[in-house]
């Protein structure tokens, strides 16, 4: 809801005056839930510079949020969720800093000896300031959303490391559930390792995976078609006992793909194939 | 099916996560009822598949996992089930090989191999519940 002219240039007024008193008892009430993991001091730097665009928003004369003069106020809203999210406060702590300014106001006009005219600009800043609660809220959840698309995309990254074991054997250990996103970067990674390297091997180890399941099968095969395109050759590690007879039963067919028990297994076989190959192509030479 | 059964635990199927909390459910049961590691691993990967199924073409539902106990043996039962549109012809359905969706077309028959019972309760538009269980040897 808007607030009228006058009772936008009367709160603007009053945060002016009172200014000192205003920010003081706003500091406070804001740090209060916060129970010392924000510190009084810090808390009130940020409720000041909220006070203090607030304020100028209001000598613009802006009536709302959407209001062209309050930009420089959103903006400020908007970094201080940011900053909230990021050390780990929560939603609601994040919007009773702001919900705060409405306490500390009532601390400062005597609503009750105002009588009605005072209870009426009350009750429209208690609005307005609403508005600015539920726009910290919103900006909140979007830099939580942000902050755990970040957090997934490094965990991807971290936990598919792809590693060169020998002089043309590339490796990619692959560690916990492979679903459809973590299957695609372990592809594109693996892909571009062959590339960078130059190797005409890789292996693929599923020691860490606990469920082969169709799948995870699947990205595998895709994988290793992917890597036969660029002419290396993939090798399957890692498949425990309990493993192999599942595969098995499941009917799940590696085909002519070479599979090993063991990461040295695989590593060994890829050493002796490039050897192999390395003598033919002498022969020929 | 008989014997005692033990109180069930379900959990829903809505997300790729959830198919991971159900093959972890499947896992402490099946260690539960002392199932061998191949056992264990062999209805975990049973589980694995009806889940995604159930999420996949049944668009979500809930296993409800036990143990169950026939006087001799103890094991674990797991009930998949969903309200999606069923599947009009079973036969093509546990093919090896046929998929609906571009898998492998292995997971339903699979599964069934890999259980020691599975019975499955299928209507067209009404939905689908599958029924395993895998006993300890
Ligand atoms: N819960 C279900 N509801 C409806 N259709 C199903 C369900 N489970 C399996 N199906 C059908 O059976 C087919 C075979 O399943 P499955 O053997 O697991 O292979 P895939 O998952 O690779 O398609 C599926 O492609 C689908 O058409
Ligand atoms: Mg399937």
């Amino acid at each position: 809801m808007a607030l009228k002219a006058e009772q936008s240039e009367r709160l603007g007024k009053l945060l002016a005056e009172r200014a000192e008193k205003i920010a003081k008892r706003w500091a406070e009430i804001a740090a209060a839930p916060l129970k010392g993991r924000l510190t009084v001091a810090e808390s009130g730097r940020q409720t000041a510079e909220l006070q203090a665009q607030l304020q100028k928003a209001l000598a613009d004369g802006a009536a709302d949020l959407r209001s062209a003069q309050t930009t420089e106020l959103r903006a400020v809203l908007t970094e201080l969720s940011r900053g909230r999210a990021r050390q780990g406060f929560t939603a609601s702590e994040t919007a009773t800093s702001i919900f705060a300014l409405k306490a500390a106001l009532y601390d400062v006009v005597d609503v009750e000896k105002g009588g009605e005219s005072a209870l009426r600009d009350y009750v429209a800043w208690s609005l307005f300031i609403d508005e600015l609660g539920l726009f910290t809220f919103e900006a909140f959840a979007r830099a939580r959303e942000h902050i755990i698309t970040e957090q997934t995309e490094q965990l991807l990254e971290l936990s598919t490391p792809v590693v060169k074991l020998w002089d043309g054997v590339v490796a990619v250990p692959l560690v916990g559930t492979l679903d459809s996103a973590r299957a695609q970067v372990v592809m594109e990674r693996l892909l571009q390792a062959l590339v960078d390297t130059g190797s005409p091997y890789a292996i693929i180890d599923i020691t860490g995976v606990p469920a082969v399941d169709t799948q995870v099968a699947q990205h595998v095969l895709k994988t290793v078609m992917a890597a036969r395109l660029m002419g290396a050759e993939c090798i399957i590690s890692g498949i425990r006992p309990q493993i192999a007879q599942t595969i098995v039963t499941l009917g799940i067919e590696f085909g002519d793909i070479a599979t090993k028990a063991t990461l040295a297994d695989a590593l060994r076989h890829a050493i002796r194939r490039g050897a192999a190959a390395a003598r033919a192509a002498n022969r020929e030479a | 099916m008989t014997g005692a059964e033990g109180e069930a635990q379900v959990q829903a199927i809505g997300s790729d996560e959830d198919v991971v909390r159900v093959r972890q459910l499947v896992r402490t049961v099946a260690v539960a009822a002392k199932l061998s590691l191949v056992d264990q691993t062999k209805v975990v990967t049973a589980a694995s598949e009806l889940a995604r199924n159930t999420l996949v073409y049944g668009g979500g539902g809930q296993a409800a996992v036990s143990t169950v106990d026939n006087g001799q043996r103890r094991g674990v039962r797991v009930v998949f089930s969903d309200s999606g549109p069923g599947i009009a012809d079973l036969d093509l359905a546990l093919t090896d090989g046929y998929t609906s969706g571009g898998g492998l077309g292995l997971g339903l028959s699979g599964a069934r191999r890999l259980c020691d019972e599975f019975e499955l309760d299928t209507a067209v538009g009404a939905g689908t519940t599958i029924a395993v269980v895998k006993w300890a040897r």
